[in-house]
């Protein structure tokens, strides 16, 4: 009973992953085409539900479409509490659920909130680092409801214990993120228009309070990809069933790293400064989810009665 | 406790569509018919009989490149030989477009005009694109275009603010407070647009026009310091003594 109905609830928030990503990219386009402002009021859009022709005008197909997918994937989050809270044995488990409710409800009023008020930096950089954390919650109930998660011990590192690693890397890559959301919002994406070296050399020449972010956001790649490559390495040699997200991990820090390159090369094109963000995200996601799987094993992860049973048929 | 937790859920539910996509309702400005037609501030009436008549002239290259207006079909569709760029409007060697004002030595305050200063957006761009505006005068603003425009104001010493003009001929109407050289307006829907309003507490102000002229008329006579303020070529400024006839001056901008 719980095995089949877990299936379904854990697909559903696998999907809901996918459309989460989807939502900050959306996010990330509005920022990348400047379009922030071009729905000048909200709740409502020009007044009403659906501005006229909204769906023919960049800008305003940008920022309304940010606020349909939102609701949209508001609602799918509300539902998968509903879900949880009506098949969901375990409690955290529904608790994730319902702070991931919480975290997509404030996500909302950040969004409007910085559209009242013009923008500010401190909330359009809150709204993106609780989108960051919004993912992660939607990614969490996705790995505690699979199968893998329910129904297979992880196998021990053969190199050491991995959880510290895996965890500062995540914590790493969120930080990175926080700059990055920094770098976009206050305009500093170009400040060092010049890449790999800055201003002609390997460290600025000069220095403001945009090159400091923007210097900071370099650094932090520099932190992250040997951070990434670190613990990428050491879980494909540890062959503890996570090589796949390892992997993952790893092509995403190169594309990742690529298109930084771009936004540089291009001077912020709309492609590379729209799929820079989602591919960030994804990037965390899929940290995050290597570090729930090498915590596997901690009280966060004990299996609960039901799933015991069921291991002990599916081993039969 | 399940069904409890199910109609939270639903409520919730209903909140988070509305907050991201909107509940309806009516719209900030509604349309009116009464509405200036022209927008050339009036000055106050003054006690000085004596005028500054300049050139503005410009040497170089214009640097304005086409507009794409492909963001948004009408846009682009009211433009079918294409669009230029009004930074720098440049004709035989004379500029416009340059806001040019007495910056020092007014004495005396000035009430605001009655008429309204109109601030319209047409073919996708402001008409006009710099403008003047006493202090309390009123300001219309105007969608004339068959699409949508937002008009957001980015002063400095007076508030802010951002607000959608969805139909055609709608308006709103602003006022400033406080003076400001200047207060650019944009339309974050078309990134293209952007106009520029000089504000001040005297009429002592006007725009140069395409042949680089302008006239400051009713100025007592005095020693005043002027200001010539272009968007992208910069602020220049002369100390001047008007008497009480035409004092003549010029502005020399290259690129």
């Amino acid at each position: 009973m719980v095995g089949s109905t877990s299936r379904g609830l854990h697909r559903f928030a696998v999907g809901l992953s996918l459309c989460v990503v989807g939502l900050i990219a959306a996010g990330g386009l509005v920022k990348s085409l400047e379009a922030g402002l071009s729905v000048p009021d909200w709740p409502t859009s020009y007044g009403g539900l659906n501005p006229p022709r909204w769906w023919e005008i960049e800008n305003v197909r940008a920022e309304h479409g940010h606020r349909l997918i939102a609701g949209t994937v508001a609602t799918l989050t509300v539902l998968l509490a509903v879900w949880a809270g009506r098949r969901e044995p375990r409690q955290w488990v529904r608790r994730i659920a319902y702070a991931a409710v919480a975290a997509v409800l404030l996500q909302a009023l950040l969004g409007g909130l910085t559209v009242l008020f013009f923008l500010p930096t401190a909330i359009s950089v809150s709204h993106a680092a609780l989108a960051q954390l919004y993912l992660c919650l939607v990614v969490t109930f996705a790995a505690v409801t699979s199968r893998q998660w329910l129904m297979k011990a992880a196998k021990p590192p053969l190199d050491g214990d991995l959880r510290p690693a895996a965890t500062a890397t995540t914590a790493l890559i969120y930080l990175q993120v926080l700059i990055g959301a920094l770098v976009r919002h206050t305009g500093s994406g170009l400040a060092i228009p010049d890449f790999p070296r800055m201003f002609g050399g390997w460290w600025p020449d000069r220095l403001d309070p945009s090159i400091g972010i923007h210097l900071a956001h370099r650094l932090g790649a520099v932190a992250v990809t040997v951070a990434v490559v670190f613990l990428g390495v050491r879980v494909l040699r540890s062959r503890s069933g996570l090589g796949g997200i390892a992997v993952a991990m790893l092509v995403l820090l190169a594309v990742q790293v690529t298109l930084g390159a771009f936004i540089i090369w291009t001077g912020r094109a709309v492609l590379p400064n729209t799929w820079h963000v989602p591919v960030g995200a994804s990037l965390l996601g899929t940290s995050w989810l290597l570090t729930l799987g090498v915590w596997r094993g901690s009280t966060l992860a004990a299996p609960t009665e039901a799933a015991r049973s069921e291991r002990a048929a599916a081993a039969a | 406790m399940k069904m409890t937790v199910f109609r939270l859920a639903l409520g919730l539910s209903a909140i988070a569509v509305l907050a991201a996509c909107g509940g309806g309702g009516g719209s900030d400005s509604a349309p009116t018919t009464a509405a200036p037609e022209a927008a050339a501030p009036a000055p106050a009436p003054a006690a000085g009989t004596g005028s500054i008549a300049g050139l503005v002239t410009f040497t170089g290259e214009d640097p304005d490149a086409a507009i794409n207006m492909d963001a948004d079909p009408v846009c682009s569709g009211m433009h079918a030989d294409g669009a230029s760029g009004e930074t720098v409007v440049a004709d035989g060697g004379n500029l416009a477009n340059v806001f040019v004002y007495v910056k020092e030595g007014v004495t005396g305050s000035y009430t605001a005009p009655a008429e309204a200063v109109l601030l319209d957006q047409k073919g996708c761009t402001y008409a006009p694109h710099v403008s003047g505006i006493q202090t309390g005068q009123k300001l219309v603003i105007r969608n004339s275009d068959p699409t949508l425009h937002n008009v957001h104001a980015l002063p400095v010493n007076n508030p802010e603010f951002n607000q959608g003009q969805p139909f055609q001929n709608m308006e709103l109407e602003k006022s400033f407070a406080n003076p400001e050289v200047m207060v650019r307006f944009k339309c974050d829907v078309h990134p293209w647009m952007s106009s520029y309003m000089g504000v001040l507490d005297h009429p002592f102000f006007a725009v140069s026009g395409s042949d680089g002229s302008f006239t400051i008329e009713g100025l007592p006579a005095g020693d005043y310091v002027v200001e010539a303020w272009h968007e992208t070529l910069g602020a220049k400024t002369q100390n001047v003594s008007v008497g009480d006839g035409a004092l003549a001056i010029s502005f020399d901008y290259s690129a």
